[in-house]
């Protein structure tokens, strides 16, 4: 009878360290992610992404809404777009008018998806956003030494042809889609 | 006067070689030989428990409490430079990369490393090793060898425990009281920590504490002078030398492992 208990808690304690390992794996180093709720999709096609990672969030007005679910480059245009998983709680309620920005939270935090909600006005052809769905107005992440540069360049001499070198690396430029 | 200083001084040096060579000998004679599982079995179990099982406690409720102090210090520290989202990456990578493999390793050392030398002292001082010797029975293949296979498998294992609760301690601290958005908290954790850098090297740090400890805690029971005085310095002497051995090595691995 001893060992026999003895062998059940042996056996408890190498669930225990399978258990630890799988949460190591899983949530700790993050070999494939789980524990999901009914979202649905949004694309978005940024010049530039900066920081932004996986399951960085996605919010509006600083309220969460949604995480990135994916990040790849578009095989045609070569630029960075990102996927994003929005809760179910927020289908049809995005007009597609709205606008996508990466923003930093602090000055060295983390980048997370700033969603401004545009006009709805069906008049003027504007719909809500479905699953699947693309938002055309982005603006990329500020890249703070592309912006010490400019600024270094610009105070140095200002000669009319430097400016407009400069402008093109100007972050705000809204990507064309699809 | 000189010369004599000069001989103990050579004398304590082929001591220690002896020594050596005899703990060498030890883990040899109980490792090889002929494997036979259906008899050895249930010894193992028994040394699972005894040395694994029991150690549990102490492993999860320190792991608890390591995690949450990580926690609230690098708080308390990052909140300083707005940085506070990092903690779990902070949290994490301190406990798999050292404290983790380290601290379980001490621990061990004084719950069930002292608890084997004094075990294996009290039989030699009993005479329960000599008379399994007479009754040609190996008290090596019989006493040392489940003992060590039992410290080589649990330690690991017990260094996984002992973190995953530490970052959940972490994770208590930072998200549970301190309102660090969950998310960012395991999203910077989840891009920080690599599954085959930090993750199995924890677990290969871990298994060469556990031989190092194991085997100087057996050792040392197996080597002890057989009187009460003399298991008692055997058992410190275990404590002592499996801790120094542990953070010597640690340094030595992580030098390999994080140091290009």
């Amino acid at each position: 009878m001893q060992s026999k208990k003895n062998e059940i808690w042996v056996g408890v304690f190498m669930l225990a360290a399978l258990l630890a390992l799988l949460f190591l794996a899983l949530r700790v180093a993050d070999l494939k992610s789980f524990g999901t709720q009914p979202t649905w999709k949004l694309y978005a096609t940024f010049d530039n992404i900066g920081g932004l990672k996986i399951s960085s969030p996605v919010k509006i007005g600083g309220v969460l809404i949604g995480r990135v679910a994916d990040i790849s480059l578009d095989q045609k245009t070569l630029s960075p777009r990102v996927t994003m998983d929005i809760s179910e709680d927020y289908a049809d309620k995005i007009p597609d008018t709205s606008s996508l920005a990466i923003r930093t939270q602090g000055l060295l935090g983390e980048q997370f998806l700033a969603l401004n909600l545009g006009f709805d006005d069906p008049e003027l052809g504007s719909a809500m956003l479905k699953n699947g769905g693309t938002i055309r107005d982005t603006k990329s992440a500020l890249v703070l030494e592309d912006l010490i540069g400019q600024f270094l360049y610009k105070s140095g001499d200002n000669k009319p042809d430097d400016k407009s070198q400069g402008a093109e690396s100007a972050p705000a430029t809204p990507a064309t889609t699809e | 006067m000189l010369l004599q200083a000069l001989a103990s001084f050579g004398r304590q040096g082929i001591n220690t070689c002896a020594a050596f060579g005899r703990a060498g000998l030890m883990l040899f004679h109980a490792l090889v030989g002929k494997p036979a599982f259906r008899r050895h079995a249930p010894l193992l179990i028994k040394q699972l428990y005894s040395v694994g099982v029991l150690s549990l406690l102490i492993i999860v409720v320190s792991g608890l409490f390591i995690g949450m102090v990580l926690g609230l210090q690098g708080y308390l520290v990052l909140t300083t430079y707005n940085a506070e989202t990092s903690l779990g990456m902070l949290v994490a990578l301190s406990l798999l990369r050292e404290l983790g493999p380290v601290v379980t390793a001490l621990l061990f050392a004084g719950r069930a490393g002292s608890a084997l030398t004094a075990e294996i002292g009290l039989m030699k001082a009993t005479e329960q090793l000599s008379s399994m010797e007479m009754m040609a029975v190996d008290p090596l293949r019989r006493v040392v060898s489940p003992r060590f296979w039992a410290g080589f498998i649990s330690m690991p294992l017990l260094a996984l425990i002992f973190t995953a609760v530490g970052v959940a301690g972490g994770a208590l601290v930072g998200v549970s009281w301190k309102g660090i958005d969950p998310g960012f908290f395991w999203s910077a954790m989840q891009n920080a920590v690599d599954f085959r850098t930090d993750v199995v090297n924890c677990m290969i740090k871990s298994a060469v504490f556990a031989v190092t400890v194991t085997w100087i805690a057996l050792f040392n029971g197996y080597d002890a002078i057989p009187t009460s005085e003399g298991i008692s310095r055997a058992t410190t002497r275990t404590v002592v030398h499996a801790s120094l051995a542990v953070l010597g090595l640690d340094f030595v691995l992580t030098a390999l492992m994080f140091g290009n």
